[in-house]
């Protein structure tokens, strides 16, 4: 096995006023060069994790314990400043909404290029050249016309694509997804998957792929984690996920996917005793939780 | 980069007649000690009330007539641009710049901070502002300095109030987060990322405020707060016009026909810049 690229280790953030937790003890490992697949229903805190790991969380949320190392290095132990340079040149976040993901009064061009010129330092003319190559390499007709435009002219599809252009530009050693295709249609929605796994494949980067959509998760990664109410229920490797689910909510997102051969299948409502069974697991990781920090 | 947007789409007519008269305005303020046929503040008791040049009994060389001192109203009228245009200018850049800042701040970083800024906000614009002006400008000591204090220190709010909504708004959009995951600080995401996608609204409201400012000192110049009796202003005009309005109703009317239209220019360059932004921007 070799060393996790990225490492979360028991890590629990918790609304700061009611103190009501959003992670719950969250484990997850992502080795050099493998895709991991983040699955859950809205709300279970995906994008969370994905704050956590570049320390940008709203300042309503806490962290309560746990810790979050990038090439064996806690991020936690940092200054502020030493930790976004540190991010900065080592990993990129695609963000879930491609429509406000660009900034309205930045042309195509800044967009890629001011990570290259601001974080990681290089020349103007270089990395504008560098800006075109990977518009070209994420299929865009006519970069150098692209680059000119601002993001209102072009359509969501495209806009996708010049974010993940922005976020392979750096050569991050890790890129976190939060849900890059959940708000495109089916057909461009495979075309990005697509490109994505070519990408991610070519440049050899550890890819935190968050979606809610299993689906996709056979496509594109090797290990996957199921997070059910800020709660890894599953975590395993995507072969076994599918061939033999051990979690019933695993089995119950399974059922839940949309599928073009039985769509009847696809509307099955989850089931309550599945519901109440979950509501009690939470509760009792909860009250074990709540029993370990009293003993200190 | 806003700038670039703006070129991009052609100004209607209602950018070009008040940017005309506008500039207009500003070239007659900065020029006016060249341009003036006579000394605006020259009296001659012998040529008292001499009407406009199109009215029977009227002077060679007084196209717009005198007052009752005998001073040439059109040399006051381009004289007077000069104290409008400083004010527009002065008190509309200061509003801006404090009450922008402010919003930007409560905006973006929310919290106590905006809890703290939108109170003192919602406080200061429970008084009445005229009222308030009045009373800052005596306080003060009546003065050019003064009235653009007096205008920045209670209009600042309107600029605090839009600006703040525009960028909590801003805030929301996934651009910022993904900023702020590559590692720029919050300060250079809200000058470099936030900024530029709230300046439209800042340059529309400059514009207005800079019409209000005018208004302003038109009014602290009527009530004889504003400069000294030395300067010509509009309000001055229009205050020892009243007086003779009977007898010599050129000293009134011309310095409120240029009052007017200079406010006016003023809202609706605001408002044709508004259009011309909102299309691109939402
Ligand atoms: N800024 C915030 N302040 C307080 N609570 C928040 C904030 N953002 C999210 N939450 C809460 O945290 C929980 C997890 O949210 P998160 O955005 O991580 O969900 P998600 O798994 O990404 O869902 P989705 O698929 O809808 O994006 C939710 O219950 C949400 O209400
Ligand atoms: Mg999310």
């Amino acid at each position: 096995m070799t060393e996790a690229y990225l490492d979360i280790r028991d890590l629990s953030v918790a609304l700061q006023h009611s103190g009501d937790r959003l992670l719950r003890r969250v484990s997850l490992a992502v080795r050099p060069g493998e895709v991991h697949a983040l699955v859950g229903e809205s709300g279970a805190g995906k994008s969370m994790i994905a704050r956590a790991v570049f320390g940008i969380l709203p300042k309503a949320v806490t962290i309560l314990e746990g810790q979050v190392t990038i090439e064996g290095a806690d991020l936690n132990g940092m200054s502020e400043a030493a930790r976004r340079l540190f991010i900065g040149k080592r990993a990129a976040f695609i963000p879930q909404d491609p429509l406000t993901a660009l900034n309205p009064s930045k042309r195509i061009a800044d967009q890629i290029s001011d990570r290259l010129i601001h974080i990681l330092g290089m020349p103007k003319a270089k990395a504008h050249e560098r800006a075109a190559a990977l518009l070209e390499e994420v299929k865009i007709a006519d970069p150098e016309r692209v680059m000119r435009l601002y993001p209102h002219e072009l359509s969501g599809g495209m806009r996708q694509r010049v974010l993940i252009a922005a976020a392979f530009a750096g050569e991050p050693r890790l890129i976190v997804a939060d849900e890059p295709t959940t708000a495109l249609d089916v057909t461009v929605q495979r075309q990005i998957l697509a490109l994505i796994a070519g990408m991610q494949a070519r440049h050899g980067t550890a890819l935190l792929f968050i979606t809610h959509n299993l689906g996709v998760v056979a496509k594109l990664c090797q290990t996957a984690s199921v997070l059910y109410a800020g709660k890894v229920v599953e975590q395993t490797s995507v072969r076994r996920l599918f061939a033999d689910p051990r979690h019933a909510y695993t089995r119950a997102l399974m059922a839940a996917t949309p599928r073009y051969d039985r769509p009847e299948e696809s509307l099955k409502p989850a089931s309550p005793e599945l519901m109440g069974e979950l509501a009690r697991e939470v509760a009792e990781t909860d009250a074990l939780w709540a029993k370990e920090r009293a003993h200190g | 980069m806003a700038e670039a947007r703006v070129i991009r789409v052609k100004a209607g007519p209602r950018l070009w007649l008040s940017g005309l008269w506008l500039t207009f305005f500003a070239l007659a303020a900065i020029f006016a000690p060249l341009i003036v046929p006579h000394d605006p503040l020259a009296q001659d008791l012998m040529l008292g009330k001499l009407p406009p040049a199109w009215v029977a009994g009227h002077e060679p060389g007084y196209l717009l007539g005198t007052d009752s001192l005998g001073r040439d109203v059109l040399s006051r009228l381009i004289s007077a641009a000069r104290p409008a245009l400083f004010v527009a200018i002065g008190a509309g850049l200061a509003a801006c710049i404090l009450g922008s800042v402010l919003g930007l701040i409560a905006g973006f970083f929310g919290g106590w901070t905006d809890r703290v800024i939108s109170r003192i906000v919602d406080i200061w614009m429970a008084f009445p502002p005229v009222l308030l002006s009045i009373l800052l400008v005596a306080f003060l000591n009546p003065s050019l300095q003064s009235v653009i204090i007096a205008i920045a220190i209670i209009d600042w709010t309107r600029f605090c109030r839009v600006v703040r909504a525009e960028t909590m708004q801003q805030r929301r959009m996934d651009y910022v987060e993904s900023a702020r995951a590559m590692g720029l600080s919050s300060i250079a995401t809200l000058a470099r990322e936030v900024l530029p996608n709230v300046l439209p609204a800042i340059i529309v409201l400059l514009s207005l405020e800079m019409g209000i400012a005018v208004i302003v000192e038109a009014i602290l110049s009527y009530v004889n707060l504003s400069v000294s009796t030395d300067q010509a202003t509009w309000g001055s005009m229009i205050a020892e016009g009243r007086g003779i309005i009977y007898q010599a109703w050129w000293v009134l009317v011309f310095p409120m026909i240029a009052l007017f239209l200079t406010v006016l220019a003023f809202s609706q360059f605001g408002e044709g810049l508004k259009e011309r932004f909102d299309p691109v921007l939402r």
